[in-house]
């Protein structure tokens, strides 16, 4: 059933799980994620974590199959809804926003996706968003990404942006940039220079990641790849787990040459944050280091399938 | 009417995933199209007289190169040269005409026998050199020669550029004239004898992409009313469009869709009602769909729910997890009906295939594998052990190969002849005379 060596990390049961006896005291609405059991609510976030991987790991040489994508990003929306009303979805981006970098560097996407050309060369430096594609339809953007790992977190960017902005509406549209698709290819273009300038004058930045997301899936439903000047201070693990990332590899060029294997960042960057979360506290940047050779594990599964 | 299968004896290897089989509308022909968009079309050899317990066998007819991989350099893609599909147009002369398509351009392509070679010409040599023209002294009139049969393809229209997303479907209108094609988005219509436009039919690309949440999977014309045909999508429905009603055709006539079962639901279900084919029943009152783990005919005139559920793998529900996990839930499995709209089949994994009666209700599961499959011989019925006792030649779900997938097959118009592409090994199975 599996491919050798693929480690089942809980049961097969793709139906709604009875809930395990939880031997939790009675809980009040107000204490709803605690009714959950423990194990639905790991498999359902093991779920949204394998969706996730799913959507950012796209080939990049031929065109990604648009219907998988779609039903991926509804079954992402799914879980999101569920864990929204549980109040589970609340803590995690609570969680996840205290233990990041200041809120402010965050930007949601559509936001900047809405914002005109002006706006978003009027201070902003670096463009978060290479439009590689010109026409309407699913390409690849660059997203930038900051060398700080913790920072690029998805879900808690909603948060500093827009406390309104639920996690429906950034889930809500992975395919495409919305407008920008739409603008006319003569801006286009330009916004595709302007960001090679920048990734270029980025390269030499060591702070700088670069992540190639997959369009529509990647950029929307992890909400957004920000970038910023300049960096916080950094956490030293993580600073030292990713020292030896050459950031110039994740530049323009290397991805419209195609890159064959996913830029093996931006998934530890996120499972990273992913697979750790729940109702419970973030778990230390040391005890991510362990999750990361699980991580390792299934990105050469997946890579490799 | 269930029948024992034989092998036919032809087990063809591509070099490539075959991705599409298609017989004409006689059953003479047998087209392939693979992933190296390649297109092997096989005949019917008549019937010997020294083996009459056969019907005859299928044999290579004509190769050629449908397709070459492309690059979008706009996109900085590759445009892949797989055929998707292949749709055989009616016979109007002695040529056989076909269109197969890869994500992006559809081709016609004229198959035309020469078995005659015009010799005697005046001004050249019977090996093509010129004659010295003071040599010639007298005239002649070329007389035409037999010759060993030469089948050759040529390209007589390309319909490109008209697709922004990945062509799923082709299907071939009862007019003769007209023909659909629709991707992930949109459906276009297009006159066989014009390649520059196209009509657009159908479009469902949300204003703003991001509330995309719906693709279409499947699209096919009614066999017998030119102005009617369906198209299936990601979310488990079918809608019916008149053609007379508008010229686009946003607005259904008919949709069909079943109610969920509340009991069933799980973050899976949407993806396993995704609906990978669509097919109309030769009588053109019914048609098929086909999900993740069921084979559905509807009525056309009921489109609340279908008249017949057939479960293929009903035991893959369990497993739907790891299937997610390695994406075989994603596959698109096809459906297709026998001549007389008697029975229905559809592929499975582990290289079986499900045959349904539908007069009878019963099912058979059938493997296609070289092992088991020896010239003349009888196929076995498979099973797979759902409860906690397997016995005796039954396999287990979990020694099923999920990478031995069928699902490409097809049915002979008239014959109960049956094509089953087996990822690069094509079988021909016939049932026993006598």
């Amino acid at each position: 059933m599996f491919p050798k060596g693929t480690k089942r990390k809980f049961s097969d049961s793709g139906e709604e799980p009875v809930p395990s006896g939880d031997p939790g005291p009675v809980v009040s609405s107000a204490a709803a994620a605690r009714t959950l059991s423990s194990s639905y609510s790991l498999q359902r976030q093991s779920l949204l974590d394998m969706s996730l991987i799913k959507l950012q790991l796209c080939h990049m040489l031929v065109e990604p199959n648009l219907c998988r994508s779609v039903l991926i990003a509804n079954t992402v929306r799914q879980i999101q809804e569920e864990m929204t009303q549980d109040g589970t979805w609340q803590i995690m981006t609570q969680a996840l926003a205290a233990a990041q970098c200041p809120a402010d560097r965050l930007v949601a996407t559509e936001v900047l996706c809405r914002q005109t050309d002006a706006a978003a060369q009027a201070g902003q430096s670096p463009k978060p968003f290479s439009v590689v594609g010109l026409e309407d339809g699913y390409r690849s953007e660059e997203a930038v990404m900051e060398g700080d790992v913790e920072s690029e977190v998805n879900m808690s960017t909603l948060s500093p942006v827009s406390p309104q902005l639920t996690s429906a509406s950034y889930l809500a549209g992975p395919f495409g940039m919305g407008p920008c698709w739409e603008e006319e290819e003569e801006e286009c273009d330009e916004d595709e220079e302007e960001d090679s300038e920048e990734c270029v004058s980025e390269g030499e930045d060591g702070d700088r990641d670069h992540l190639t997301a997959d369009s529509r899936t990647g950029e929307q439903v992890f909400g957004t790849f920000e970038i910023k000047h300049p960096a916080p201070p950094p956490d030293p693990a993580l600073e030292e787990l990713f020292s030896d990332v050459d950031p110039s590899y994740y530049d323009l060029d290397t991805v419209l040459t195609g890159m064959q294997s996913a830029p093996k960042m931006g998934p530890y960057d996120l499972l990273e944050s992913l697979s750790s979360h729940g109702p419970t506290a973030l778990s230390s940047s040391s005890s991510c280091r362990s999750d990361l050779n699980e991580l390792d594990h299934i990105m050469e599964i997946i890579v490799g399938s | 009417m269930l029948y024992a299968l034989i092998h036919s004896g032809l087990c063809a290897l591509s070099a490539d995933i075959i991705s599409t089989v298609e017989f004409n509308y006689s059953g003479e022909l047998l087209a392939t199209g693979d992933k190296g968009g390649r297109v092997v079309i096989f005949q019917h050899e008549q019937e010997s007289k020294n083996r009459p317990h056969l019907r005859g066998e299928y044999n290579v007819y004509s190769t050629f190169q449908s397709h070459e991989p492309e690059f979008d350099y706009l996109k900085s893609l590759e445009i892949e040269e797989k055929i998707n599909k292949i749709r055989w147009l009616p016979q109007q002369n002695a040529a056989h005409f076909l269109l197969s398509t890869n994500d992006k351009t559809i081709k016609l392509w004229k198959i035309s026998e020469r078995d005659k070679r015009a010799e005697g010409y005046n001004l050249k040599d019977e090996d093509g050199r010129l004659r010295d023209p003071f040599r010639i002294t007298s005239l002649r009139v070329p007389v035409l020669m037999p010759m060993d049969l030469m089948v050759e393809a040529s390209p007589r229209r390309i319909f490109a550029n008209a697709h922004t997303y990945h062509i799923n479907s082709i299907s071939v209108n009862s007019d003769h004239e007209t023909y659909l094609s629709a991707d992930d988005l949109r459906i276009n219509l297009w006159h066989l004898e014009i390649t520059d436009r196209s009509f657009n039919i159908v479009d469902i690309k949300p204003a703003n992409m991001e509330e995309l949440t719906e693709v279409i999977t499947a699209a096919e014309c009614h066999p017998h009313q030119c102005n009617v045909f369906v198209y299936s999508s990601s979310k488990g429905t079918i809608r019916l469009c008149d053609m007379r009603a508008a010229a686009l055709c946003d607005r259904h006539s008919k949709f069909f869709e079943e109610p969920e079962d509340p009991s069933s639901r799980s973050f899976f279900s949407e993806i396993i009602s995704s609906i990978s084919d669509v097919k109309f029943s030769h009588s053109g009152r019914y048609m098929m769909t086909r999900d993740y783990l069921s084979v559905k005919v509807w009525d056309l005139n009921m489109e609340n729910r279908p008249v017949e559920t057939y479960q293929v793998h009903e035991y893959l529900r369990s497993k739907l997890c790891s299937l997610y996990e390695n994406d075989c839930i994603f596959d698109k499995f096809e459906c297709c009906w026998n001549g007389s709209d008697s029975a229905i089949m559809t592929g499975s994994y582990n290289n079986f295939f499900r045959m349904f009666d539908r007069n009878t209700r019963r099912d058979i599961t059938l493997e296609a594998s070289r092992e088991s499959s020896k010239p003349r011989a009888t196929l076995k019925p498979r099973k797979v052990s759902t409860g906690g006792k397997r016995k005796k030649d039954e396999i287990s779900v979990d020694s099923l190969d999920f990478n031995k997938k069928i699902l490409h097959t097809a049915w002979h118009p008239k014959d109960n002849v049956i094509a089953v592409a087996a990822t690069n090994n094509l079988y021909i199975f016939q049932d026993k005379i006598n």
